[in-house]
């Protein structure tokens, strides 16, 4: 709960809308690639030309169908398209073809997991069908703008929640698994910066206990993680400036402005919400059998909770790397790999579990990130990770070594046995070799020596070093911290 | 060779009596003849006609031709048709030129017949005398003075003046029967679903439907086989075999029965309409039939029910002709909303704003439930009417209109009145059920025509039933004198 | 039921149809002329009837297989266009 705004709570829901991933329009048989040269992917059915009908994309249907029983809703045997009617330069044929009284998914659900780690279902009222607008396009154009139809026409599936999130984090919560869920399923790519995952938030504010929500403002055009929190929380707090300054909060739509981080009034969009909704009379009702679903079902992957529960359950991992690691599809899959690669047959066990997820979530990631790469581009593959995983398990190398082993592996394609042989980096495990580390160290440190024995204990690490270091870091640690202790004892 | 009628035409053909290009010759003149009397084309395709007309004669001396080909027709402007202007009687069509072609137009092309030109028609297809339509109202040629009914005036005076032998047209409430009746020539809506609507520029989707206006029933019949089925284009496009409509066309009627709608007598009906109408039946009593009256009480709301429904579809409908991707642009537009506004404004005429602006207010917030969903709950028990009386007859019979052809300008300042005049034919395109108008007679020297009413895809019922009356009689067979001449002065 | 003034000319707008000052009460006239055609049905029973959105009842949508089937046509589509630059269609300036 948000309790920070002197006594005011917030309440959010979102719309999302998610392009479906088809090769082909959801009404007409127009490629949907982005980034296409203007207008070279419209046809008559997207340009709304004289006396053409629309069909619908069963694959559209399909992937509708998909989400519905990945978030536990109902799906509607029978759904109808209508129209939504209003003049706008992206949208040739005058109205949407959308679906308003009967959607194809409603009531479902999806569970976040709070900052505390406690959980949250999130209520899903709705998910339908509906075609995109094309884009009006304002450079380069004095006094006009220049309209591309390529995006006419592309499937979307809209997602309406609930008002069920009360701070702009459980929002961005909400929003990520949603987003995570698209792409594990398949039937959206998930890109935000190229509009394919795009969000409106629907904020108001109340006192609480209050049973009323407040008016409402829905905020357009939040195309990142980042900017949803942000222009949630500027438009939480203009609410309140407004309410506590004397006024009234209005309900239109607002436009976030990533450039200001501010939220203004749309006044273009605001006259004449009339949209006149109908069933559109060129298409039948969608109807879905038993066995289409029963078919759907069958289909549908791990999804990321149940993927989660099962790191959980049979990895011994925490929550949290559970999560983390089950962000993607693509990255689940990798660590299952080299879980699987590390322990063979057998269950891992909690140690090693915990150390893949830790390099998984950790070096690797990084190495990801820093070279700008998905897992699926990674140069290291599961099989690779997990032998080097194996040689810090079997002691042949430390954790510490393994960094720089897996640091040569990245760069050049040799297994970690290949460097760590070429190198010299098998750590040592001979507790003579240890012992006459140890011994030149302290010969060669009698001061040292003395203020360790009369009591200066913090010196034990000072001889860690100096033997790590005699060895070329290869010493086994544990053997090290075991004979060093000894023999400082004298 | 104007008088034939189209099965008369395929045999002489064949015969080489005469080529299918000096058939077609001979009909482009007329055509052009007829222009300053009837206006009943937009365009004339001369060019491509002749292109069409030797390739089919071609295909006759190969012995490549199918059964409609060289045949010629035209086709109501609302159809598109690539390369040609295609403007759907409107202003704001009037520099529009169809890259492609309807369903309709591909496959009576591909059948190998010879387009003469585009018919006009009243503005969208919205009204019911030709007068709405940008290029001028058509005249009736059996009175050049009077109306040839609408909206496919120009289809029906172009076969009643045997300028084309047969020509496509639409029917959203009326608008291929009525013209049929007013100008003495038979037309036939067929099934809604029947006949792809991919291409037909739409008025109300849920109520258009493509058909034809032709001399005889046995022509509609040749030509309705070709042009319907199943089009993967259309959703609403039915997927059921088209059965051969000629091969049923004489079977005897014997045990046929014919229910005599009750609501269309009691009101409205003129007189001598009436009479003519029941004379009309006493032919088919003597073909055999038994005539019952059936009652259909939900049918006298037909008309207002229609005019929430086929307004509010069309107000969608036609918000895409906005002046950007085609068709008219107004001047110099200040703004975007100018832009609208005045293209909207300027390209379309007053019956089509009035109906858009109709459609606009039954759909607009709070007006929703009492208005369309009303017209929507209606419209089930027009349907259910329709349902019940097939339960107990073959066919519904009635007339098509209220009256015989009234003059130009005579209803064109009281819409409602012009509303009335498709009282009768309304009902069939709410239930979506096939109706046909045949000529019956003359009242006051002008055409009447029956109507008959069939089950969903009882298409073969209707022209067996209607080619039975046209063997026993010739009133189909009438031409207006002004036009009884092969080459007109 | 008469429509006023003001009702006309918020449908013209909402239909982005403009109207001259002569033409308002023609619509005025002729619309509320329909309103009270179009009033006849109130008088209809039609309580528990399914509203009838298509006149093929029974009939579902049918679904199209998801391929690609078209091409770059927009030179040939764009020559109804009233302006065109660089392939996009032009209109004045979109404020949002």
């Amino acid at each position: 709960m948000s309790t920070s705004n002197n006594g005011w709570e917030t309440v959010i829901g979102l719309e999302i809308h998610a392009q479906l991933s088809t090769n082909s329009k959801i009404f007409s048989g127009s490629a949907t690639a982005y980034g296409a040269a203007p207008n070279s992917q419209a046809n008559l059915v997207d340009l709304a030309y004289p006396g053409v009908l629309p069909v619908l994309n069963g694959e559209a249907v399909r992937m509708a169908v998909k989400f519905g029983l990945a978030i536990g809703a109902e799906i509607a045997p029978r759904s109808v398209f209508a129209r939504k009617n209003y003049f706008y330069p992206d949208l040739p044929k005058g109205y949407q073809i959308s679906q308003y009284e009967l959607p194809i998914v409603a009531k479902g659900r999806m569970e976040i997991v709070l900052d505390d780690g406690s959980r949250k279902t999130i209520g899903i009222t709705r998910a339908h069908l509906e075609e995109d607008a094309g884009k009006s396009l304002h450079e380069g154009l004095p006094r006009q703008s220049g309209i591309d139809l390529n995006r006419a026409g592309t499937p979307l599936i809209e997602i309406v929640s609930e008002p069920d999130m009360r701070s702009a984090k459980e929002a961005v919560a909400y929003l990520k698994k949603i987003h995570t869920l698209v792409r594990y399923l398949e039937i959206c790519d998930g890109n935000m910066q190229e509009g394919s995952f795009r969000c409106d938030a629907n904020v108001s504010v109340r006192k609480f206990g209050a049973e009323k929500f407040g008016t409402r403002a829905e905020i357009k055009n939040i195309n990142s993680f980042r900017f949803v929190e942000k222009a949630i929380n500027y438009e939480v707090e203009r609410q309140i400036d407004v309410i506590e300054g004397g006024g009234k909060v209005v309900q239109e739509t607002r436009l976030y402005d990533p450039d200001k981080g501010e939220t203004r009034s749309m006044r273009s969009k605001e006259e004449a919400n009339d949209y006149r909704y109908f069933p559109d009379p060129d298409l039948l009702p969608v109807e879905i059998d038993p066995a289409y679903i029963g078919e759907i079902k069958a289909t549908l992957p791990e999804l990321p909770d149940e993927k989660a529960a099962r790191f959980v359950l049979a990895y011994d991992l925490s929550q949290y790397d559970a999560t983390v690691l089950t962000s993607s599809k693509e990255l689940g899959a990798y660590y299952d790999d080299v879980v699987k690669a590390l322990a063979g047959e057998k269950l891992p066990s909690k140690e090693q579990a915990k150390l893949a997820a830790n390099w998984v979530a950790g070096s690797l990631a990084a190495a990801l990130n820093e070279h700008n790469l998905e897992i699926t581009g990674s140069r290291i593959d599961a099989k690779r990770l997990a032998g080097l995983l194996g040689r810090i398990v079997d002691n042949t190398i430390s954790g510490k070594i393994a960094k720089d082993v897996f640091e040569a592996m990245w760069a050049e394609d040799k297994s970690c046995d290949e460097i760590i042989e070429a190198r010299g980096l098998r750590q040592i495990t001979d507790t003579g070799a240890i012992e006459k580390a140890i011994d030149e160290v302290m010969a060669k440190n009698p001061g040292q020596l003395a203020d360790y024995r009369s009591g200066k204990d913090k010196l034990f690490g000072f001889f860690v070093g100096q033997v790590m270091k005699a060895t070329g870091g290869k010493a086994n640690p544990a053997q090290l911290n075991e004979l060093l202790k000894k023999k400082l004892a004298g | 060779m104007h008088t034939f009628t189209l099965a008369e035409l395929a045999k002489k053909l064949r015969a080489k009596e005469f080529s299918v290009t000096e058939l077609t010759r001979a009909l482009l003149a007329r055509v052009e003849a007829s222009q300053p009397r009837l206006n009943a084309f937009i365009t004339v395709t001369a060019e491509s006609a002749l292109a069409q007309a030797k390739a089919a004669d071609r295909a006759l001396a190969d012995g490549k031709a199918g059964p409609l080909t060289g045949l010629p027709l035209a086709h109501k402007d609302i159809f598109c048709t690539s390369g040609v202007k295609t403007s759907c009687g409107s202003k704001m069509l009037d520099n529009f030129v169809s890259p492609y072609d309807a369903t309709v137009v591909e496959k009576l092309n591909a059948a190998g017949m010879v387009t003469l030109g585009k018919t006009n028609m009243d503005e969208f297809a919205m009204g019911s005398s030709n007068e709405t339509s940008w290029y001028g109202p058509v005249k009736n040629p059996w009175n050049p003075k009077l109306v040839p009914g609408g909206s496919s005036g120009g289809s029906a005076a172009a076969v009643a003046a045997r300028v084309a032998p047969i020509a496509t047209a639409t029917d959203t409430g009326g608008s291929i029967r009525q013209p049929a009746s007013l100008c003495g020539v038979t037309g036939i809506k067929p099934t809604y679903g029947r006949v792809s609507r991919f291409g037909m520029i739409a008025f109300a989707s849920s109520l258009d439907q493509g058909g034809l206006i032709s001399i005889t029933a046995e022509d509609a019949a040749m030509v309705l086989g070709a042009m319907a089925g199943f089009d993967t284009r259309d959703s609403t496009s039915v997927d059921t075999p088209v059965p051969n409509y000629v091969a049923e066309l004489d079977k005897p009627l014997t045990g046929l029965k014919i229910g005599l709608i009750k609501e269309f007598f009691d009101t409205g009906l003129d007189a001598d309409v009436e009479k003519c109408i029941r004379e009309a039946l006493g032919v088919y009593e003597k073909l055999g039939a038994t005539l019952v009256e059936v009652k259909l009480p939900a049918l006298p709301l037909s008309v207002p029910t229609y005019y929430v429904v086929a307004p509010a579809e069309c107000s969608s409908n036609l918000a895409r002709f906005d002046g950007v991707r085609y068709g008219y642009r107004c001047q110099d537009p200040k703004d975007l909303m100018d832009l609208y506004k005045r293209s909207r404004g300027e390209g379309f005429g007053a019956e089509v704003k009035r109906r858009i602006m109709t459609g606009t207010y039954v759909l607009s917030a709070g007006y929703y439930d009492a208005y369309y969903l009303k017209a929507q709950r209606v419209r089930q028990l027009i349907n259910q009417d329709f349902k019940r009386a097939f339960g107990e007859v073959d066919v519904l019979m009635g007339p098509t209109a209220p009256d015989v052809a009234f003059e130009i300008g005579a209803k064109s300042s009281d819409p409602i009145q012009m509303y009335l005049n498709d009282i009768y034919t309304i009902g069939a395109n709410l239930a979506g059920v096939p109706a046909m108008s045949i000529p019956c007679g003359f009242v006051r020297d002008l055409p009447v025509g029956l109507q008959i009413c069939g089950p969903h895809f009882a298409e073969a019922k209707l022209f067996n039933v209607a080619h039975a009356f046209q063997k026993e009689t010739d009133w189909h067979r009438r031409l207006p004198a002004d036009f009884a001449k092969e080459v007109l002065s | 039921m008469s429509l006023n003034r003001d009702q006309i000319n918020s449908i013209a707008h909402l239909a982005r149809l403009s109207l001259t000052d002569a033409e308002v009460p023609v619509y005025q006239d002729s619309l509320s002329k329909i309103v009270d055609l179009v009033g006849q049905l109130d008088a209809a029973q039609t309580a528990g009837i399914e509203p009838m959105a298509h006149p093929l009842p029974g009939l579902a949508q049918r679904l199209r297989p998801d391929t690609v089937t078209e091409k770059d046509q927009h030179e040939l589509f764009q020559r109804n266009a009233p302006q065109v630059e660089a392939a996009l269609y032009l209109v004045p300036k979109v404020i949002e």
